[in-house]
């Protein structure tokens, strides 16, 4: 570790103290949006994981993120809430990887509309299952977890990503990754085995993804598939890592802060505008800032030191 | 043939739908040998390459590398076993850097190397094909042949056993093309195993130990250069019909 691992790791933590003590402020409305942005960084930050590299656009989330609210939904009478939580870490990576088997092979526009088809499919597999077994339609989720403990909890995964990204970022399999993003040809022809680094990488989001619907399952009493598995969520985790910056760790959280103050604004004075604001935020990402806020900031960063 | 063969190819075929693009090849490479793989345009040489490097899978027949078979491997293990390849169309990876374009053929080839092994290896590399002062530029600031040099140090950096130059001696100005040869002729006299595509018929002559002609699909001559250059199937091919 040089310096700058040092400085880095510093703020990471400095930040991460600051944000753990939000729940101090006893404001219930700052809390909410505290959970809100705690949860979309974590989903964003690990899509970009793989996704950043890869350029391989996952709408995937919402079948992960759902998978995992429902093991807390269906087990959270039985099962105590910690084995629940690993539980879903192991159902996202095992859906993950089965998925990344079967589609990563398939390249650009097809692999964006199945995993889009994705989240829809598992939705009606887990109606199905319920109506046919369960005999209803939601389930209740009563514990006595607070919204302060879902917010730290959030955290807790938030630091475990951003130390595993950076990790993977020093490791061989990054390394591989990157090499795969610009010219998959030339990734195999260089040894590398491109569909193991792929999977590997699309289990990391797809478990992450499934833990923080484990966490949040608690959050609302009621759960039903339509909400667990709602596809935009899936679109939100990719605009606002798109918009925040892919290329860097800390980019999707660039995207994350503005993208959902600005979603609470418009949700609360004009509530049937916000995919209006999805939209904008698309355009916005397509044609003015292709490398998001970061890609921005680092322009003028280097124009500003003249080296640009 | 006197020295032991490392590659050999047996009845390849290759066929595009109706099109044959390889026709029952058959070939060997001995070790140390630099095979000249010559012919017309669209006779069936990139084709080939690509069945060697498993970018392609034949339609039948096989290749095997040291009596082992790898022409059912995908091309990640192919390399892996020590065949490395250039291409026609120089690929090169855009985001990285020069230094770092050429640590990726370091970590997970044939001789896999990481951290400041990788680097000091790939920069080794860097230096033998005159690059080293580049090595933290941008590729996109790289001219044609630098471009074409960068290739080749990212396939050496893997420590290939057999090396694939898809005509890299292509579209180099005659000073280039001096370098260039000078270039390939060391890493021969260093006892490397290479197989050349080329149309630059002075590199053929002064690089290659033995020629392997193909036609449409088809080989029609083997021999050293002097021998297939003058042979009239080859002449005829090259010429058109009218001319033998
Ligand atoms: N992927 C492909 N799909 C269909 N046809 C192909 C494919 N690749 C090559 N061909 C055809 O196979 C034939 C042989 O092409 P190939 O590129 O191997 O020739 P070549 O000897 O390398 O020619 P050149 O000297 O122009 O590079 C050509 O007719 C070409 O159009
Ligand atoms: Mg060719």
């Amino acid at each position: 570790m040089n310096n700058k691992d040092w400085r880095n790791l510093g703020l990471a933590a400095l930040g991460l103290a600051i944000a753990a003590c939000l729940p101090l402020s006893g404001n219930g409305y700052y809390l909410t949006i505290g959970v809100t942005i705690a949860m979309y960084t974590v989903l964003a930050t690990s899509w970009a994981l793989f996704s950043g590299p890869t350029h391989y656009i996952s709408l995937a989330t919402a079948a992960f993120y759902g998978l995992g609210t429902y093991v807390v939904a269906m087990g959270i009478d039985d099962v105590p809430y910690v084995i629940l939580l690993v539980i879903a870490l192991g159902v996202g990576a095992i859906a993950a990887g089965l998925v990344g088997l079967a589609t990563l092979r398939l390249s650009g526009v097809y692999f964006v509309i199945f995993t889009l088809g994705l989240a829809e499919m598992t939705r009606q597999v887990v109606t199905w299952i319920q109506s046919n077994w369960g005999g209803h339609q939601g389930n209740y989720v009563l514990t006595d977890i607070t919204e302060e403990m879902i917010y730290w909890q959030l955290l807790a995964v938030a630091a475990c990503v951003y130390l595993v990204g950076w990790l993977i970022g020093r490791s061989r399999l990054g390394f591989a990754l990157k090499i795969i993003g610009n010219d998959e040809v030339v990734a195999a022809h260089s040894g590398i085995n491109t569909a193991r680094s792929k999977v590997i990488l699309f289990m990391v989001s797809g478990m992450v993804a499934a833990l923080v619907g484990a966490i949040l399952a608690p959050r609302w009493t009621y759960i039903e598939p339509s909400m667990a598995f709602s596809p935009m969520l899936s679109f939100q985790v990719v605009i606002m890592a798109l918009l925040g910056g892919v290329n860097r760790l800390w980019g999707p959280l660039v995207g994350v802060i503005p993208f959902t103050l600005l979603w609470e604004a418009v949700s609360i004075s004009f509530p049937n505008q916000t995919l209006l604001l999805m939209g904008v935020a698309f355009l916005l990402i397509v044609y003015a800032i292709p490398h998001g806020f970061v890609g921005l900031i680092e322009k003028y960063n280097a124009r500003f030191r003249g080296d640009g | 043939m006197d020295k032991r063969k490392i590659l050999s190819v047996r009845n390849l075929t290759k066929r595009f739908g109706g099109l044959v693009a390889v026709n029952a090849m058959n070939f060997d490479v001995g070790e140390h040998e630099v095979l000249g793989l010559i012919g017309p345009n669209g006779s069936g040489k990139t084709t080939m390459m690509n069945l060697i490097s498993g970018a392609l899978k034949p339609s039948s027949g096989e290749i095997s590398l040291q009596g082992s078979r790898i022409s059912d491997l995908p091309a990640q293990d192919i390399n892996r076993k020590g065949v490395a390849r250039t291409f026609q169309l120089v690929r090169l990876l855009p985001s990285l850097n020069v230094l770092d374009n050429a640590i990726a053929g370091a970590v997970f080839g044939h001789r896999q190397r990481w951290g400041q092994e990788a680097e000091d290896y790939a920069m080794q590399m860097l230096e033998r094909v005159g690059l080293s002062e580049q090595a933290q530029a941008p590729i996109s600031k790289l001219t044609y042949i630098d471009q074409k040099r960068l290739e080749l140090a990212r396939v050496l950096a893997g420590d290939p056993k057999i090396l694939l130059l898809d005509e890299w001696l292509a579209g180099l100005n005659p000073t280039e093309l001096e370098t260039g040869i000078e270039l390939i002729r060391d890493l021969r006299g260093e006892g490397r195993t290479i197989i050349l595509v080329e149309h630059v018929m002075d590199a053929i002559r002064s690089l290659c130990d033995r020629c392997v002609v193909m036609n449409s699909g088809v080989k029609i001559a083997e021999g050293t250069p002097a021998e297939v250059l003058a042979d009239h199937e080859v002449i005829r091919a090259y010429l058109g019909d009218e001319d033998a």
